[in-house]
């Protein structure tokens, strides 16, 4: 289990308990938090999940395999802390992790 | 239209008429007269992913579930989209190079260039234009006689749109429609309405139109505009691309044809949809709030690009069956956003369905559509716009739909209009 803050573009925040083994995608879609619209599904196919991730928590969530890298390319204003959410599993590690959500989705 | 003007749909064979091995699904005409939907839902069920073999296209499998195809669609290392992303191939001497056509590195590098224009950022600060266009059109159709959808609003809204994306000369729009149309007429998308030279001279006026914008906006600097093609024109990567006339001239194809009458046919497709389904027009109606699920719902329904192609770069296995490297491999999105193995109740139109984002329209993975937000941004405003003015607009006679492979779309819808009381 783990507790993470999604931070809306607007400030807005939401706290939320997403168990271990879900996404960090899953734990905002399943939570109806806006701004991660995730349209494959999971895939790592479309880049619509795109979050920033605070940098403390950054090294925990792992490495990006190449067709994230290659997703990633083509989000809308990524910066070194850009993750698609969809490929960072939800660990207890990860207690506490905050995301920031960009303004949109491409 | 079908060439043969006395074509009767009935000639066409019936998806279950036959044995399986023959069910070919290329056939323009199929869809043009909506007989598709049974060729494919056979497939599905019985073989997901078929081989198919004709004179004009050759030898080519057809994949149709919504799982498979996403598992092409995301394996760009094994399915190149080189050199052609339609099912027929291109002449030797016309290949047209444009970067949905392209494998990486050369692909990505293209796409990064021109993709801020399409991106939300800068389509946030177009919104109040599109608006603004969308209200003279709407304010300016017939009200209470029939009138064609297609060509006053469908293709009206989508050319000025483009139009803006390139900052082209507004009153020269309508060249966008011509060259957009004729880009998407040739038997690689079983059309054959046009004669290939007629074709090839009417794109060339094109590249000539083109390359006057292109010298009036080089030497920008750092900071060019944000239309397509002042981002081409100054880019160290891309700014000798105007000396490459097919590679200039198949970009600009690409982003017209893209930009231009897949939006179209989700305009009036929607329309369609919500007449074939009174049900939802109410539901729309009784809550404007639903428009942006809407339309998500509308880009499925009406999924404006029936397929992709992709050629094999190696021995693979897909569905079961053994890819060959070389082979063609069509993935067919018409089919994959009707799988109700993926999409639940997937042959209805549900205005309101959860996750209505969650279908293939705009493809998958690194080609996946560039401008998904542009259509997604039309379509809202429009129906917006629509639902302040008119409690109806009502479909008053038959569609007639585009003889093609690829592009799903209208030529005619017949409407009337009936304005809030």
């Amino acid at each position: 289990m783990a507790r993470i803050t999604y931070i809306e573009h607007n400030g807005k925040e939401h706290v939320v308990e997403v168990a271990t083994g879900l996404s960090v995608m899953e734990g905002a879609v399943k939570n109806m938090v806006p701004g991660i619209d995730a349209d494959c599904g999971g895939a790592c196919a479309c880049a619509t999940c795109h979050v920033y991730v605070d940098e403390a928590f950054l090294p925990k969530t792992g490495d990006k395999d190449p067709m994230e890298e290659s997703m990633l390319d083509f989000a809308e204003d990524v910066q070194a802390n850009s993750r698609l959410s969809c490929q960072i599993e939800v660990t207890d590690d990860l207690d506490g992790l905050i995301v920031r959500l960009p303004a949109s989705q491409h | 239209m079908s060439v043969a003007e006395d074509f009767d749909p009935s000639e066409l064979p019936d998806a279950y008429s036959m044995p399986l091995e023959e069910l070919d699904p290329s056939d323009g005409r199929l869809f043009e007269y909506q007989k598709h939907w049974a060729y494919f839902e056979r497939l599905r069920k019985e073989d997901p992913v078929h081989l198919s073999e004709n004179e004009e296209f050759g030898r080519f499998w057809n994949v149709t579930k919504f799982k498979d195809i996403l598992a092409v669609d995301t394996n760009h290392q094994i399915f190149s989209s080189e050199p052609a992303i339609v099912i027929g191939d291109p002449p030797e001497d016309f290949t047209l190079p444009m970067f949905i056509a392209m494998d990486q590195p050369k692909h990505d590098v293209q796409r990064k260039i021109v993709s801020p224009t399409a991106a939300p950022a800068n389509l946030a600060n177009l919104e109040p234009l599109i608006r603004e266009r969308v209200c003279n059109i709407l304010d300016s159709l017939p009200v209470g006689e029939t009138f064609n959808w297609v060509d006053k609003v469908s293709i009206e809204l989508t050319t000025q749109m483009l139009a803006t994306l390139f900052d082209f000369p507004f009153e020269d729009r309508r060249l966008l429609t011509k060259w957009s149309d004729t880009a998407t007429t040739t038997d690689q998308v079983g059309n054959n309405y046009m004669d290939e030279e007629e074709r090839k001279r009417i794109l060339w006026e094109c590249y000539d139109y083109f390359v006057r914008l292109w010298n009036e906006r080089e030497n920008q600097g750092e900071h060019p505009k944000m239309d397509f093609v002042s981002l081409l024109a100054n880019n160290p990567d891309t700014k000798e691309m105007v000396k490459d006339p097919l590679e200039y001239l198949g970009n600009l194809i690409l982003l017209i044809v893209g930009g231009n009458d897949t939006t179209r046919n989700s305009i009036s497709g929607g329309v369609l949809a919500l007449n074939e389904n009174p049900k939802e027009y109410d539901k729309l109606r009784a809550n404007p709030d639903l428009i942006p699920n809407m339309v998500s719902e509308i880009i499925r329904w009406q999924t404006p690009l029936a397929h992709m192609r992709r050629i094999a770069t190696q021995d693979t296995e897909l569905g079961g069956k053994q890819i060959k490297k070389g082979d063609k491999v069509v993935m067919w999105y018409v089919s994959g956003n009707r799988d109700e193995t993926e999409i639940d109740r997937a042959n209805e139109f549900i205005i309101d369905r959860e996750k209505a984002r969650h279908h293939i329209a705009f493809g998958f993975g690194i080609h996946r559509c560039m401008g998904n937000r542009v259509a997604e941004l039309q379509l809202r405003i429009l129906w917006e716009e629509i639902m302040k003015r008119f409690d109806f607009v009502e479909v008053v006679g038959e569609p007639e739909r585009l003889m093609s492979n690829f592009v799903m779309g209208f030529v005619d819808l017949p409407v009337v209009l009936h304005p809030k009381k």
